[in-house]
């Protein structure tokens, strides 16, 4: 079974009459990384939003298990975890319940266990009950990245995150990082794009800045 | 199904919540209604005449109200893009979405309908057509709203633009509507505009959550 | 030096052949003297007959002649917001780039078109029915039509991303397209509750083949008028874009 799960052939994005990137390739097998870097707006969360399937592609595919996930999303969406910027809290809501919506809007069981365990893995576990608008940035941050790790399936998916230790102090950096570990290690896949520190061992690194067009003169 | 479950509970919880938005359409309502008889005088005969039409023209002002809310909040938080990317269909999310709405804010103003029809004179003959109509054409309020609602997610003053696009889209239902009211009153027989009020709303339902979806995913590309 | 209105798609058929801006400024010009001649000819013609050569109507006498320039910017109000929609239609499936420049370009000269046809029918309205306004069933439509024109343009300038203003406003106008005929059927519907008994449009004549002529020509002249607009206003839109690029790429280089 050497086929890779996870495949960006060939992959160009245009935003705002611009050409960000083109030509992007990458490979991945399950286990696999990839850490995306690049200067401040050279498109490192354009390259994530396109393979989340956001932004449709000016060229290239992305294929999941040999799926082109443009043409059917479905297993790809079930399979794939986007944690961007924004942390998509409602600040009604406690985080528990929060958390509690992704996991079902996800399609992953209902299961309460695995809400808490994910809430441990980010050290939250205490805050379960607190209205989100509480939590600070840090918290906020956290709790956007418990998303992924409460609904995570048993035979491995993708993660993309985009700079998802911002905010984060470097105890909340290694609870991460073991996170990201542990679902690498039952065969998950992670993309991450990050100017902060972020260690991902035996990840690749993909550099957005390679794949631009040469300015004109 | 279990998305669309999720997520009609969700904002039903976060309106819960939020408490006082929800109340403001019905309050804007009745406050709007009550600003007519003070603007043309309160004789009986000339307030009943005109009362149909104007109860409907103000609910479709009071839906207009809470609908750019219905997906700003979740636009900035960057909830929207969760949804969009969910193996859920986004047609449900928003199917929900539109249901909460109405529940939130048509459901209560048809039931505070009878008030309106007292204030204004309203002919007894039309109250159990106005809360039947009020019942059936709210749902398309919310429906086709929630399609602006989605088109303008994110611009610039957005409220009042919003407002432009959708009243034209309201005039069906607000033709209907007002019409079987009328009918109910003069004794005529209203089950004609009703069943064009349902046929609307059944065709909303149809066609507005998955328009409304579409655009969503334009505004987040 | 990247193209920045749009690559066209390599397998292209004629459409996307057509979608190079300096193609298109090149068509368009050499089309441009023969649509101004046809709309002289058509306006003369039209008016001519219009104006002179035509029966006068047994009721409204000579007023009736008011119809021959209502009557055809009534249509081509509704012919510019089909164009609208079908801009619409095809920027959204094909992406074809000079879609949204055309539904840019064709959305105020609808409007314009709405206008008159309310101005012209109020002003046939006066002297029929003594008021400068009636809510007939067709009056009404077409000045609910003017409105959605206004929310179209509305909406193309909510966004400052071009594109998004774009995609929203094709969405709008697709949805106000399926919207229209359910508006025009409820308008008639409210129309005939309240005016029973009298004429559900403003002084509908039986139409003698004699005025068929003259409403035949001044719609065509109308239509090449459109014609001329929209192509003078594209012409322009692609123009400003292409400064816009420039303007754009110089920014570009200038970076550090």
């Amino acid at each position: 079974m050497t086929a890779p799960a996870f495949v960006i052939e060939d992959l160009a994005c245009r935003r705002g009459g611009r050409v960000l990137f083109q030509g992007v390739e990458l490979e991945l097998a399950p286990g696999g990384a990839a850490l995306v870097v690049g200067r401040n707006g050279a498109g490192k969360s354009s390259l994530l939003r396109v393979v989340a399937g956001l932004i449709p592609p000016l060229a290239g595919r992305v294929l999941w298990r040999g799926v082109d996930t443009r043409r059917t999303p479905e297993s790809y969406r079930e399979a794939m975890r986007y944690v961007g910027h924004a942390d998509g809290l409602q600040t009604a809501l406690t985080v528990a319940e929060n958390l509690a919506y992704w996991a079902r809007l996800s399609g992953a069981p209902d299961d309460p266990d695995a809400l808490d365990r994910a809430l441990a893995a980010v050290g939250l576990a205490e805050l379960a009950a607190l209205p989100a608008r509480l939590l600070s940035a840090g918290q906020r941050r956290r709790l956007a990245l418990a998303r992924p790790i409460a609904s995570r399936a048993d035979d491995g998916g993708v993660w993309l995150l985009d700079e998802p230790t911002v905010a984060l102090d470097r105890p909340s950096i290694a609870l991460i990082e073991a996170a990201i570990a542990e679902f690498r290690a039952d065969g998950g896949i992670v993309l991450a794009s990050t100017n902060a520190p972020l260690t991902l061992p035996g990840a690749v690194r993909l550099d957005v800045s390679e794949f631009q067009l040469a300015t004109a003169g | 199904m279990r998305g669309f479950t999720a997520t009609l509970r969700r904002d039903l919880l976060i309106a819960r919540r939020e408490g006082g938005e929800a109340l403001l359409a019905v309050i804007f309502f009745v406050l709007g209604t009550v600003l007519f008889p003070l603007g043309v005088g309160p004789e009986a005969k000339l307030l009943a005449a005109v009362a149909a039409g104007l109860i409907w023209v103000m609910a479709l002002l009071a839906s207009l109200l809470a609908l750019d809310r219905l997906f700003q909040a979740d636009w900035r938080d960057g909830a929207l893009e969760l949804m969009a990317l969910a193996p859920e269909p986004l047609t449900l999310v928003v199917a929900a979405k539109c249901l909460a709405h109405w529940l939130v804010t048509g459901l209560p103003m048809a039931l505070a309908a009878p008030l309106m029809a007292l204030l204004l004179n309203l002919p007894a003959a039309g109250w159990p057509t106005l809360i039947a109509a009020l019942l059936l054409g709210g749902p398309a309020l919310s429906l086709i709203g929630a399609v602006c609602a989605a088109l303008i997610v994110g611009a610039r003053r957005g409220g009042v633009l919003m407002t432009l696009l959708a009243l034209p889209l309201y005039i069906p239902t607000l033709i209907f509507g007002a019409g079987a009211v009328q009918a109910a009153i003069g004794g005529y027989d209203a089950s004609g505009h009703l069943a064009l009020m349902a046929a609307t709303t059944l065709a909303s339902a149809a066609l507005c959550p998955w328009a409304a979806a579409a655009a969503l995913r334009q505004a987040m590309e | 030096m990247a193209d920045a209105i749009s690559a066209p798609n390599p397998s292209g058929g004629f459409w996307h052949r057509l979608a190079n801006p300096a193609r298109f400024q090149r068509l368009s010009a050499a089309l441009m003297p023969w649509l101004v001649a046809a709309t002289v000819g058509l306006f003369a013609a039209g008016l001519y007959y219009g104006l002179y050569a035509s029966p006068i109507d047994y009721q409204q006498k000579d007023t009736v002649r008011i119809m021959y320039v209502h009557v055809p910017a009534a249509w081509l109000a509704m012919a510019s917001y089909s164009t609208l929609a079908i801009a619409g239609f095809v920027l959204l499936v094909w992406r074809h780039p000079l879609a949204d420049v055309a539904g840019a370009a064709a959305a105020p000269i609808g409007a314009g078109f709405t206008f008159m046809a309310l101005v012209t029918g109020a002003v046939w309205g006066q002297p029929t029915w003594g008021t400068w306004w009636v809510w007939d069933a067709r009056l009404t439509s077409v000045l609910i039509l003017f409105f959605l024109f206004l929310g179209y343009i509305a909406i193309r300038n909510a966004f400052d991303e071009r594109e998004r203003a774009a995609k929203a406003a094709a969405i709008l106008a697709l949805v106000g397209a399926v919207n229209l005929p359910v508006i025009k059927f409820s308008v008639e519907w409210w129309n005939t509750l309240h005016q029973p008994a009298s004429i559900s449009r403003i002084g509908a004549p039986a139409i003698h083949p004699d005025m068929l002529r003259p409403l035949l020509l001044m719609a065509g002249a109308y239509l090449c008028l459109f014609a001329v607009l929209l192509l003078l206003r594209m012409r322009l839109e692609l123009a400003r874009r292409s400064v816009e690029a420039l303007q754009l790429a110089r920014a570009g280089a200038a970076q550090p």
